[in-house]
């Protein structure tokens, strides 16, 4: 292939590869493009025109409402996304480090149990955590969704640091314990400096899957503890008045950039901790 | 600085499970040097963290000094380890490695600095205090991972196979290093290991270990000259002993071992004459060294005629392999001997130093060639098997 490469010119398979990419490229971006151009759209440009033509005039108009209408439910998804990714996060490192390093009898199947939790469709749990909130007096409340959230994360966190901490030598923590160090010494000073990488997946798996969350938002909170993706619903499906699709294109993009921008943040940390475990020999 | 006594010391990982350590007995005095060696799985390790504190024993008794240890925690024995992968912390300076036990302890600042200063002086390491574990080289590591144990000047050092990471002339070097270091230093240390040259030389007590048991322990002279069985005299000295099975005559009221290498027999009488062994199979021992060749002088040793079927020339030695009752024995002979394959050659061996060995059980029969003193009763274990 190197012979390819240095030969003058562009050869046809290179042009061929080329144009497959881009298009591919371009089907992605052209939900995209759509959103932001409609989002930018008067309501009269939107039903004139077709969905790829450019603004006749470009109008903040559909942001402006979009927020005035989202915006309480935009900070109730950061009170529950943030709470809930901070403690999942850091129960998660907890049990992974148990589960790895303090190995107790039956900790195997108690992994494996938790594991389970990671096959568990929502659905499934609905019912009895609705009971159980209720039960608690946190029925329709953000920190109601939170604790749900916590819970129902705390699968995937586990998994995540037990695996990336079973590739620390056993050594480090025997060291550190004939150095008089104790459980959460070693945990705060050798450990968790060792974690950026997990660290980061986990935040970033987190944060996407419980700001996303349409399911428990729907049925575990009502009106003004909402998330955004539930308001993001109401906003969209109402049948009253005249469809703005100007504003609902505007709402989904503002529902839409905390995870893009925690990608776009932190997603180097992202690949490079997802194989972190798998470079170490 | 302390004594180190373990006293019937078992240890299993669950009911019908085979014991990890059976009823391991040795005791060092403060200041010796005490090797653990063995085959990978003897139990050596397991020996070593149990001693540390790491892993939890389910008889008998550690005792450091005069205090019972078998139920303290690592942090409170007052020991330090140093580990086969070095176990340094990958996030810290190492600096912040040396200190990290002594900042957990409360040591004053100030004396901290001052011990930091001491080991990094004593190791060579001043120049790399604040670099990390990462950027530097397995030789280094393996001086900072000392470091650490040194500073806290602990009452045992345990350490745990420390060079077999390194590559073969570093490891030679660093094992220089730690004798010396060990007689400047003068603490109690135990050492585990896989090489028996390590056993030997740095050694001033060794144990060796298999499935669990403490086969010999003693001085490495001892257990080089002495072997309480055939799996010690095949575990340390390299080349290794030769062992040749055969069954033991008595001619002329002598018991004789009949060595028969084809070309001409040799009838090999032996030092000791204990009733009972004529007609028992037995294994025979001979060192390569103890094999010479002959001088044209008779001088009363009986001659064993050999053709030589390999020829190794190392350099200080030649190994030549020869034939004997079926069995190919090595010889170490002087470098300037260089016989070609099939040649013949007559060799000597001083048969009040050959060995011999029970062929059923591995054990030492009679203690042949040696003075009582020299041999100190072996802690014989049983054997079971090569």
């Amino acid at each position: 292939m190197t012979s390819l490469a240095t030969k003058p010119g562009i050869s046809l398979s290179r042009i061929a590869i080329y144009t497959v990419l881009i298009l591919a490229v371009l089907l992605y971006l052209v939900p995209l493009v759509v959103m932001l151009l409609t989002s930018f759209k008067t309501p009269e440009d939107i039903s004139t025109g077709n969905l790829l033509s450019w603004p006749t005039v470009v109008s903040g108009i559909g942001w402006v409402k979009a927020w005035a209408t989202v915006n309480g439910y935009f900070w109730n998804s950061i009170k529950i996304t943030v709470p809930a990714v901070l403690i999942s996060t850091a129960i998660g490192a907890l049990n992974g480090y148990v589960l790895s390093m303090w190995r107790f009898r039956g900790s195997q199947l108690f992994f494996g149990l938790l594991l389970f939790g990671c096959f568990l469709p929502f659905q499934t749990v609905l019912l009895p955590a609705s009971f159980t909130l209720g039960k608690m007096g946190l029925a329709s409340t953000t920190t109601g969704l939170v604790f749900v959230h916590v819970v129902y994360g705390l699968a995937f966190t586990t998994l995540f640091f037990r695996n990336y901490y079973v590739s620390i030598p056993d050594a480090l923590v025997k060291a550190a314990r004939l150095d008089g160090a104790g459980f959460f010494t070693i945990f705060r000073m050798i450990i968790l400096p060792m974690s950026t990488p997990i660290i980061m997946v986990c935040l970033i798996w987190q944060f996407t899957q419980i700001w996303n969350d349409f399911l428990f938002g729907v049925v575990f909170s009502s009106g003004d503890s909402q998330p955004i993706t539930v308001a993001l619903n109401n906003l969209v499906n109402t049948s009253t008045g005249a469809k703005e699709y100007n504003v609902d294109m505007a709402a989904a993009m503002i529902a839409g950039l905390p995870t893009l921008l925690v990608y776009v943040v932190a997603g180097k940390y992202f690949v490079r901790g997802l194989t972190a475990g798998a470079v170490k020999g | 600085m302390a004594t180190l006594e373990l006293r019937n010391v078992n240890k299993t990982y669950g009911v019908g499970l085979p014991d990890t350590l059976k009823n391991i007995e040795l005791s060092i005095k403060d200041g010796e040097f005490l090797i653990l060696v063995g085959p990978s799985g003897c139990g050596k390790s397991t020996l070593m963290n149990c001693i540390a504190g790491l892993e939890t024993i389910t008889g008998g008794a550690i005792m450091i000094g005069d205090q019972d240890v078998s139920g303290m925690s690592p942090k409170d024995r007052d020991i330090a380890m140093v580990f086969q992968s070095y176990a340094l912390y990958p996030t810290m300076s190492v600096r912040e490695n040396i200190e990290f036990g002594l900042k957990i302890r409360k040591m004053p600042q100030s004396a901290i600095d001052e011990e930091v200063a001491r080991v990094a002086k004593l190791l060579q390491i001043e120049h790399l205090l604040n670099r990390k574990p990462g950027q530097l080289s397995g030789g280094q590591q393996q001086r900072v991972a000392m470091g650490r144990a040194l500073a806290r000047r602990p009452k045992i050092y345990l350490f745990d196979e420390p060079l077999s990471n390194l590559d073969a002339k570093l490891r030679v070097e660093m094992r220089t290093e730690m004798k010396l270091m060990h007689q400047r230093l003068k603490t109690t240390t135990v050492y585990v290991t896989h090489d028996q040259i390590e056993a030997m030389t740095l050694g001033d007590k060794v144990a060796v270990m298999k499935d669990g048991i403490i086969q010999q322990f003693g001085t490495p002279k001892e257990i080089y000259t002495n072997p309480a069985n055939l799996f010690v005299a095949s575990f340390i000295g390299s080349p290794p002993m030769n062992f040749i099975p055969l069954r033991l005559q008595r001619k002329d009221g002598r018991l004789v071992a009949l060595l028969d290498s084809g070309q001409a027999r040799c009838e090999l009488p032996l030092g000791m004459q204990d009733a009972g062994l004529e007609d028992r199979e037995v294994i025979l021992g001979m060192r390569p060294e103890q094999i010479v060749l002959a001088g044209s002088e008779p001088n009363g040793l009986p001659t064993i005629r050999a053709e030589v079927q390999v020829t190794e020339p190392t350099g200080p030695d030649t190994l030549v392999f020869v034939s004997l009752n079926d069995t190919k024995v090595c010889c170490r002979l002087a470098p300037d001997v260089a016989p070609q394959a099939g040649e013949t050659m007559t060799l000597q061996c001083d048969p009040q130093k050959v060995l011999l060995f029970d062929a059923q059980t591995g054990e030492r029969l009679g203690m042949a060639g040696q003075t009582q003193a020299e041999g100190r009763a072996p802690n014989v274990a049983q054997f079971k098997g090569r």
